[in-house]
């Protein structure tokens, strides 16, 4: 399972909020910490599970399924898509 | 710089470029007094106006008009709001969308193409439209396609083209649409001028539910649809956006600043012009955007009722135009005292025969 950002999405830094912003079709999200940094992390190239050992690396603790569910919720929101 | 009723910045801008239009859609937003090319603004102000919006805190433009291909200087703009870092829609007819134009829009940084359909056959779209314009639907979706760019189809369902809507979206598959937007029309401008002729009988309303469900389900991460309700049948109003002043500008082809893209049609509202007044001050200061921020404006109705936080008691332009009173509650509200005026107008007689949108002379 690779997640992908979809086309037409850009991950953004706004400095008016200062914080780190999703722009896609349809408006704008502001993910939070954890969502930024898994969706650094998505360059089509790496799997679910590539991502985890990453961010395992750099955080205690962290689970594929925890990490699954954020990018299911990302999916239903057209920001990436599996491929 | 005061900020007297505590707004966030804005999110999106709505640049309406021209109000000209190949197409005649006698269900346009647009006003019926259409703006001329000679009061449109130059592209000096344009810009200035994509770089004082994203020093606010705009993040998304739309491109949108008329039709914007018919401005020479798009693909400027749209390389001015891509070098802002803020993101570029493009909502077209797809008339004039040539392969070499679509490149240089896609090269100077366009993101998103929302291309308007007006109905599934070339018969009824051209007399939708009232111009050839169906044929350039298939081919503008399949040079955008071929670009990459993600692509919405935009329909605005009425009586004319509602029994086509199993159709419609067999259309936008063909057209490879990643996104359908199927929106029954809103009653304002050339659309409020059309109402009778344009207004989906109760069956018709009745037989998209399913169709609607049943193309959800089976098109499920493939196409995304969203359908937009046809509100005065119902119970509650549609939410004004996110609140009033709470997200987007919309800035008309002469420069005049509207808190919504149909708020030109509240007479009472005192409308202020960037070239008068910087977007700053306007969004935060200005009696406009303002006016129905919060809700000490509300009527008591709205005030002591726990959906106001839902649906900022409706939309303003739609109580204006129906009661008189842009801070009346959304006469579409069943609590609405004014209630009585939609169901009179859904009881009315259907007439036929569109006026079509057109240049005022
Ligand atoms: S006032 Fe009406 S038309 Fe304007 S944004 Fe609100 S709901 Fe939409
Ligand atoms: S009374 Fe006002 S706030 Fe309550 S549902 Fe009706 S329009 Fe919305």
């Amino acid at each position: 399972m690779t997640p992908r950002i979809r086309r037409g999405v850009r991950l953004s830094h706004d400095a008016v909020r200062n914080t780190p912003v999703i722009l896609h079709p349809e408006g704008v999200l502001i993910p939070n910490a954890t969502a930024s940094a898994v969706l650094a992390l998505c360059d089509g190239e790496r799997s679910l599970t590539e991502i985890t050992d990453l961010l395992n690396a750099r955080y205690a603790d962290v689970r594929p399924e925890q990490i699954r569910d954020l990018l299911d919720r990302l999916a239903d929101k057209q920001v990436v898509e599996w491929t | 710089m005061t900020n007297p009723k505590n707004a966030v910045p804005p999110l999106s801008l709505t640049a309406e470029l021209t109000h000209r239009c190949p197409l005649h859609c006698p269900y346009c937003s647009n006003p019926l007094e259409l703006l001329g090319r000679d009061s449109e603004l130059d592209t000096a102000a344009w810009r200035d106006i994509l770089t004082q919006a994203h020093e606010i805190g705009v993040l998304q433009i739309h491109f949108s008009g008329g039709e914007p291909l018919g401005r020479r200087d798009l693909a400027e703009l749209i390389e001015h709001t891509a070098g802002l870092g803020a993101y570029a829609n493009l909502v077209t007819s797809g008339l004039g969308l040539t392969e070499s134009r679509l490149q240089s829009l896609v090269d100077a940084g366009l993101n998103h193409v929302q291309l308007s359909v007006q109905a599934a056959d070339a018969a009824t779209a051209d007399r939708i439209a009232g111009t050839r314009a169906h044929h350039h639907k298939l081919i503008a979706a399949d040079l955008i396609r071929r670009t990459g760019l993600p692509l919405s189809v935009n329909v605005v369902l009425h009586r004319e083209n509602h029994d086509q809507l199993a159709a419609i979206i067999a259309f936008a598959e063909e057209l490879g649409a990643d996104r359908l937007e199927l929106a029954n029309t809103q009653y304002y401008g050339w659309a409020l001028q059309n109402r009778s002729q344009l207004m989906p009988t109760a069956e018709q309303l009745a037989a998209a539910e399913p169709i609607v469900q049943d193309a959800l389900l089976r098109l499920k991460g493939k196409m995304q649809i969203v359908y937009v309700i046809a509100d005065y049948p119902e119970k509650y109003p549609k939410p004004c956006t996110y609140g009033w002043g709470a997200r987007q500008i919309t800035v008309a082809p002469d420069g005049t600043v509207l808190p919504c893209p149909a708020a030109s049609a509240i007479r009472t509202l005192q409308l202020e012009n960037v070239r008068e007044r910087s977007l700053a001050e306007i969004w935060y200061e200005s009696s406009s955007f303002n006016a129905y921020r919060g809700d000490d404006w509300m009527s008591d109705t709205c005030r002591t009722c726990d959906r106001r936080e839902l649906d900022f008691g409706g939309c303003r332009c739609q109580a204006f135009l129906l009661t008189g009173d842009a801070a009346a509650t959304d006469p579409v509200c069943h609590k609405s005292p004014d209630r009585g005026v939609v169901d009179l107008i859904l009881a009315e007689p259907r007439r036929t025969g569109f006026v079509m949108r057109s240049p005022s002379r």
